[in-house]
């Protein structure tokens, strides 16, 4: 192509600014920049979705898989501590992947449905999750429990650096994730699922299948919303039901819609925003913090109805 | 000639009103087959029969031999069989150029199944579409939003798009409506000739008589369902029956032949 890809460029440059950039920033800054990568990841699985047509109120239940995942394994089946329950790489991973094939087995349900039914379909299924975890007791009943990291790939991490290793992780998994699906966006299939969006009738007509295409996006936006919850329970060191919550799913809309469905980068930027303006908020107004929020999508949605993006957007085409 | 496609005793009734009843049809591989008939006569219905869209009630439609009455449209469309919209069935938020990438993707996608697309690569997908632009003369418009387009730009597109497929049958739904007189013909002549080189069958939907009979090999005219005359255009177009009901003007009979209009 003639045009420089500014996106490719811009994920090149911004990766190491943030890894060496994330050493300089406070404890709590990082902390909440992990956070923000974490749920970051679920919205770009989001921001997919909607770029095939399709509104997810549901997406907490891959987030709380994800998080819960590694460690439920070893805690109904009994196992000793290992990689699996104590990796900061492995754990998230495998969440992504107990995410993906919970999705492969309800995707052919959900991937029949649109628009409100689609919605609330994957609503119901996250609220089922919600309340089978108040239940199981060895999970923790509605307390959940505790979570944490010892190693990297399998190498001991110094207590005392853990906080920067795992930003760090999640810093390199959100930009292999971006660089993946903005490359996969790029492809003869990605493109399908704005095609899928635009006209489902004559993407059939052209010879594909609406359903699979709707599938797979399905399945890719469970597996980044899995990964994205195990970066977060470990960020946190704990996970309880409420990540399967339909308000946390609600809360994933939220930061897509701030964000916008323009670039890859959109929903994670919006995700970073999305975390300061409620810890912010939290800060300086403690009982008001949820009309903070309120306000700032009210007036992103007035002011920059495509999202917090199209202000680079904008200001390309000026230049 | 070989036949391509065969409808054998079509029927398909929607509640009361009969779309189609005791449809015959053979069409002959390399012909230019036009469909008249007044509105609610049963063309597009049949074209939808033909692509999967709508399954008969009863009856049997074979491709070169193969029964394809309970194939879904992706399937049709792979072995060959394509169609355009009387109304342009287009991906509206995206750009010209992006509309037939998307096409192409698919064909490069399912090379496998598409019998047509061996010579397709997924490298010079650009230059094919590039190319497909220059030959529609959409060129102009290539980076225009789909969904913005003037009616007659979006009907090209939507003929460009199923043509990309190479398709061994192309079904036409209407495809000068909404275009306006003289670009009727520029419209058909660019059409026909780039499918003339790759001997498309064609079947269209028409409501102009003069395309009709300038363009046609056959006719086929529709009423409440039947096909009450099957034939060349001449005999069709002079038919007692198809001037009572599908041209249905009085002058019809007295105007020289070329210069008819549909009533509808």
């Amino acid at each position: 192509m003639k045009t420089k890809d500014s996106t490719l460029v811009g994920l090149v440059i911004a990766l190491p600014v943030f890894l060496v950039g994330g050493w300089f920033v406070p404890n709590w800054f990082q902390s909440l920049l992990v956070l923000a990568f974490g749920k970051g990841l679920v919205v770009v699985g989001l921001v997919l979705l909607m770029r095939t047509g399709l509104v997810s109120f549901g997406q907490g239940l891959y987030y709380c898989l994800g998080a819960y995942a590694a460690v439920s394994v070893g805690r109904i089946f009994k196992l000793p501590d290992s990689i699996l329950t104590s990796d900061a790489i492995v754990m998230p991973l495998f969440g992504g992947l107990v995410a993906g094939i919970v999705a492969l087995v309800l995707g052919f349900l959900l991937a029949k449905y649109r628009a409100i039914f689609f919605a609330m379909l994957s609503l119901a299924f996250s609220m089922i999750l919600y309340g089978l975890l108040v239940k199981v007791q060895v999970l923790g009943s509605s307390d959940g429990f505790n979570l944490a990291y010892k190693t990297v790939a399998g190498i001991t991490v110094d207590p005392a650096s853990q906080l920067y290793t795992l930003y760090a992780v999640s810093v390199v998994m959100v930009f292999v994730v971006a660089f993946a699906l903005h490359r996969y966006l790029r492809s003869h299939f990605g493109r399908l699922a704005e095609a899928v969006r635009d006209n489902e009738l004559r993407v059939e007509y052209m010879g594909s299948s609406v359903r699979y295409v709707v599938h797979v996006n399905y399945v890719i936006a469970a597996v980044l919303s899995g990964i994205g919850g195990g970066l977060v329970g470990l960020s946190i060191g704990h996970v309880d039901p409420d990540l399967a919550y339909w308000t946390t799913s609600g809360e994933f809309v939220f930061v897509a819609v701030l964000g916008g469905t323009g670039n890859v980068a959109a929903p994670i930027l919006a995700s970073l925003v999305f975390e300061w303006i409620k810890s912010a908020a939290y800060q300086y107004a403690p009982y008001t913090w949820q009309m903070v929020l309120g306000i700032s999508l009210l007036l992103v949605i007035m002011f920059l109805p495509a999202g917090l993006w199209s202000v680079f957007k904008r200001r390309e085409r000026q230049a | 000639m070989a036949s391509i496609l065969r409808a054998k005793g079509i029927n398909k009734a929607f509640g009361a009103v009969t779309a189609a009843s005791n449809i015959n049809v053979d069409v002959e591989e390399h012909s230019i087959v036009g469909l008249i008939g007044g509105n609610g006569a049963g063309k597009t219905t049949f074209i939808n029969m033909v692509t999967g869209y709508l399954k008969p009630d009863s009856g049997t439609i074979h491709y070169v031999g193969r029964d394809i009455t309970a194939m879904v449209p992706r399937s049709i469309t792979q072995l060959g069989i394509c169609r355009s919209f009387q109304i342009p069935q287009l991906f509206a938020t995206l750009t010209v150029r992006e509309n037939l990438l998307v096409a192409l993707g698919i064909v490069v996608l399912e090379a496998k199944k598409f019998a047509s697309a061996a010579t397709l690569r997924s490298e010079n997908i650009d230059a094919v579409a590039d190319e497909t632009l220059a030959r529609f003369k959409l060129t102009e418009y290539r980076d225009k939003v789909a969904g913005f387009l003037p009616e007659g730009v979006r009907k090209l597109l939507d003929i460009a798009m199923a043509m990309v497929v190479k398709p061994q049958v192309l079904l036409l739904d209407e495809p000068t409506s909404g275009v306006s007189g003289d670009q009727k013909f520029l419209l058909m002549d660019m059409v026909m000739e780039a499918l003339r080189a790759d001997r498309v069958t064609i079947l269209f939907v028409e409501h102009d008589m003069e395309i009709v009979n300038r363009y046609t090999h056959r006719v086929l005219a529709f009423y409440e369902g039947r096909i009450i005359a099957d034939g060349e255009p001449d005999a069709v177009l002079h038919d007692d029956e198809v001037i009572k009901y599908v041209i249905g003007t009085r002058h019809a009979s007295a105007t020289p032949k070329g210069a008819f209009h549909a009533a509808n």
